[in-house]
């Protein structure tokens, strides 16, 4: 048995307390041991974004995080997007323009696009671009995820 | 059974409520919220991880496993190998499968499985992976199928004799060569004013599903099993795992998860029968979830391919004759559906003079598997080049050229059908007046255009539709909803009901639950689990009809169904207030019993597709970046159910198309091992890397389906690595002959270019 960790840490609002050896991952902990699934591997090694998750206010891949990294820490998953019953603009939007098409890369996309809303509350096209460069997505080809964003920021800004 | 297929019921002029708007999708909620369950999302009390060894060598024979030391570790719980499967003989079909799924006698590529193991934590399995010692006794590989086809070349498989060469009673590479014609080429060739030939060679890719397979099997002391899993195929799944392993199908159970994409490659198991194995050992669910390293190594690419393809016209533009040799590498067992690429590659011009001949080879790469139109883009790519030269060569527009010779309904295809109703050369035409086409091209940029066609696929398929006591419905469908086919067929479902479509909802079904459906792929499931459904609506439509009549008191045939209600049929039946199908379902349904229907078909009439892209790009001379400007995307959907989830299917399946074509490829080394086993360094397009995707979605009705679809799921990617090597072409003076068109690949053809003026 590897030695174990104790971590307390607050995810979506929640406390939380685990233990957890030294090489798991905050995605391994968040999905195998707290069973948010919300979150998805879809390589473990930084490259495609599925991961995507809050630390601190900070946007990471969960795959490079070390759990006992977030001991203390307030991570924030997809699980905690939606308010209540109330959706983010940003989950509407892609429900309505199709911006999800399988589904697995939409938890860590719409977690970035939240970050990125939150700096750049009107980012042009190509910023939207950029700032997605790192969330892979095999289904869409892009257009309607850069749709969805720009729509959802379009109503967030009120326009 | 038949009858929806005779008199389908297609309509051009009835007036559609639902089919053809974009309702949100009833599992959309589920997949932004996190909710919604993946391969990997599913966890069982006393789950264990399983983990796979796989070969380090490309090809050796594995002269011995020793897992004692494996078994020994604590908190170990199975360890298996090649001794915990049945022995089946090799060279069949089962045989290829089962020595795949894990090596027997060798290890074939880097990756093979050779042994696995499941324990209480993924540490745990990890470590004890260590513990097993496998001896090899290296042999030389072989990677490139040209390579492959020499006298010198290693072999495989010693009992592999190729097919469909008389006498052939050497071992081979070559698993078959397939000879597909029709007319007399030679007459046809000296027919011709211009004639060009060109070679190409195209690179496997891969799907690119961004969820690796991952699955969790668990058996029961009697030896039930329950399999989730992300599959396209969970029937195909459990009849060939029943074959493997030699247990009945009535006791393996599968459920399909929601699949994080698959494009082909989920057609075949990987982790299953490994995972299955496993839990009968353990007595626990075991999970099995691929890394991204083991989805490259050890699952589908797609073929790489090398062709050489002449065609011959005449200056007006008549196409006389066509031929094509073409060279399918398929990993280290057949089964790469090269046969497609000789059936489809010209189809859509009418050609009267054809000949081709295709081998299939195999090599120390892992088994192919397949991706949207299985191996028909990588010889497209070839023949819209050679299509655009001749077209340029006469002095004639390609579209143009194209339209100059479209088949139509009537053509005899070179593998049998006689078209119907087609869409070719509207869908050409929609092509020139759209605004990309007519825009002149920016000074700078090169323009290229590209044509495809997909047969599109019915089949075996099987579904239930359910009428609740308050009248809403539920749908059980038994293929797999790859990006948004329970929505569409519950559009289709309301549609025949008359009900809002909010009122159904649809299941995917587990194995026990439905009769056995075909494969999810082939653009075959919007059309023909439609099929199903509608007629299944049909039937449950005649029940309405007739419990109405019971409550009236009226023969059913003096009731009809329309708009959702049950009404007197005529004046003289009696004058009797609409029932609507909640009114029937709640005063019938306590006394006489559900109202329901179910069907099974082997469904026919799927209506051929057609594209055709046009590309824009700018090509940097000094570093061969190659940049998309402006994409187009034009198809012929027969009838776009939900007009959003088409538009997706043609621009996914562009920029899938826009990845192989500029930058993927699988890498080896000296040794045999695949160097770039990462999404770092086998790069896929990011949302940077592309612009908007247009899209026209032309409508030429199969009127072989009730609403007129065909199937748009192949077709969109099958022009797109011509259409940019065209545009390319025009930009640098010379069209590129080989994927992918990377960026020193592009500078030295530049360079070589240059060179040459």
């Amino acid at each position: 048995m590897s030695k174990k960790y104790h971590v307390t840490t607050t995810v979506n609002g929640d406390g939380y307390e685990y233990l957890c050896e030294a090489q798991q991952t905050l995605l391994d902990v968040l999905r195998d041991e707290l069973q948010l699934a919300g979150t998805k591997e879809g390589c473990a090694t930084g490259d495609c974004g599925a991961c995507t998750v809050m630390v601190d206010g900070t946007m990471v891949c969960a795959c490079l995080v070390l759990a006992v990294e977030t001991d203390g820490a307030k991570v924030d998953t997809i699980e905690g997007m939606a308010q209540g019953d109330k959706l983010h603009p940003l989950q509407q939007k892609f429900l309505e323009l199709n911006g999800s098409q399988c589904g697995i890369c939409t938890p860590g996309i719409l977690i970035a696009a939240r970050a990125l809303l939150a700096r750049n509350p009107d980012p042009t096209e190509t910023e939207i671009r950029y700032w997605l460069a790192g969330n892979l997505c095999r289904c869409t080809g892009y257009d309607k995820i850069i749709r969805s964003v720009q729509a959802a920021a379009k109503e967030m800004r009120g326009a | 059974m038949a009858t929806i297929l005779e008199k389908s019921g297609f309509n051009p002029d009835k007036k559609l409520k639902i089919v053809g708007s974009s309702p949100i999708k009833h599992d959309g909620i589920d997949k932004v919220t996190g909710r919604a369950k993946f391969g990997a999302d599913m966890y069982l009390p006393g789950m264990l991880v399983g983990k796979i060894l796989r070969s380090p060598h490309a090809h050796a024979i594995i002269k011995s496993i020793d897992i004692s030391a494996a078994e020994k570790l604590p908190g170990v719980k199975a360890v298996i190998c090649r001794d915990d499967f049945p022995e089946i003989k090799a060279g069949s079909a089962d045989g290829d499968m089962t020595r795949n799924a894990m090596a027997r006698e060798k290890a074939l590529y880097d990756g093979h499985p050779v042994a696995a193991v499941a324990a209480t934590s993924e540490s745990i399995a990890k470590e004890a992976l260590k513990l097993i010692k496998v001896e090899y006794e290296v042999l030389p590989h072989v990677i490139d199928p040209v390579e492959a086809m020499k006298p010198d070349a290693p072999i495989l498989h010693d009992y592999l004799r190729t097919k469909g060469v008389k006498g052939a009673d050497q071992p081979t590479n070559v698993v078959e060569r397939y000879e597909l014609g029709i007319g007399d080429v030679a007459a046809g060739f000296a027919e011709a004013d211009v004639i060009v030939e060109r070679e190409f060679d195209t690179k496997p890719m891969h799907q690119g599903y961004i969820e690796p397979q991952g699955c969790v099997a668990s058996t029961t002391e009697d030896g039930q099993i329950e399999l989730w899993c992300s599959t396209q195929a969970p029937w195909v799944y459990r009849d060939r795992l029943s074959n493997i392993l030699k247990i009945e199908t009535a006791k393996i159970r599968i459920q399909q998860s929601e699949m994080g994409g698959g494009f082909g490659g989920k057609t075949g198991f990987y982790p299953e029968p490994i995972a299955i194995q496993l839990s009968r050992k353990a007595r626990r669910p075991v999970k099995i979830a691929l890394t991204r390293n083991e989805v490259f190594r050890a699952t589908g690419p797609v073929s790489g391919t090398k062709s050489r393809i002449k065609i011959g016209c005449k200056k007006d533009g008549t196409i006389t004759a066509a031929e094509a040799e073409l060279i399918f590498q398929t990993g280290p067992f057949t089964g790469s559906a090269f046969t497609n690429a000789p059936q489809a590659m010209f189809t859509r011009y009418a050609l009267k003079n054809v000949k081709t001949v295709s081998y299939e080879v195999v090599s120390n790469r892992p088994k192919v598997n397949s991706f949207r139109a299985p191996c028909v883009p990588q010889v497209v790519f070839g023949v819209e080049g050679v299509i655009e030269e001749l077209a340029r060569k006469i002095g004639m527009d390609p579209i143009d050229f194209r339209l100059k010779n479209a088949a139509t309904e009537g053509y005899k295809t070179i593998y049998g059908e006689t078209f119907g109703p087609i869409g070719f050369v509207e869908t050409l035409e929609a092509a020139k007046k759209c605004d990309h086409y007519r825009t002149p091209v920016p000074p700078g940029q090169g323009r290229g255009t590209a044509s495809g066609f997909w047969f599109n696929r019915g089949g075996e398929t099987t579904g239930t539709l359910n009428i609740g006591i308050d009248g809403s419905v539920t749908l059980i469908l038994g293929t797999t909803d790859v990006a948004g086919s329970r929505i569409s067929i519950s559009m289709m479902a309301a549609e025949e009901l008359g009900i809002p479509v909010d009122k159904v909802r649809a299941v995917m079904a587990d194995t026990h639950s439905l009769g056995f459906n075909r494969v999810t792929a082939g653009s075959r499931t919007t059309f023909s689990t439609g099929m199903v459904i509608i007629d299944s609506a049909r039937k449950a439509i005649a029940e309405l009809c007739k419990r109405a009549a019971g409550l009236w008191g009226v023969s059913p045939d003096a009731v009809t169904f329309e708009d959702g209600y049950c009404k007197p049929a005529g004046a003289n039946v009696g004058n009797f207030e609409p029932l609507s199908i909640a009114q029937i379902a709640a005063k019938t349904m306590a006394t006489h019993g559900a109202i329901a229907g179910h069907s099974e078909m082997n469904v026919t009439g799927a209506g051929p597709g057609f594209g055709l892209h046009i590309v824009d790009v700018a090509v940097d001379q000094e570093t061969g970046r190659v940049d998309i400007k402006r994409y187009t995307v034009v198809e012929d959907a027969g009838k776009a159910i939900h007009r959003l989830q088409v538009e997706g299917q043609f621009q996914g399946g562009a920029v899938q198309g826009i990845g192989w074509a500029l930058n993927e490829e699988y890498c080896y080394g000296k040794d045999g091992r695949l160097e770039n086993p990462s999404f770092l360094d086998y790069r896929m397009p990011v949302a940077s890397d592309v612009p908007m995707i247009d899209t026209e979605i032309v409508e030429i009705p199969n009127p072989r389906h009730p609403y007129g679809l065909r199937g748009v799921g192949e077709v969109p990617v099958v022009p797109t690595m011509a259409a940019i090597a065209n545009a390319i072409g025009q930009c640098i003076g010379v069209r590129p002959q080989s994927l992918p068109m990377s960026p020193p690949k592009l500078l030295k053809l530049i360079d070589d270019h240059k060179a040459k003026k």
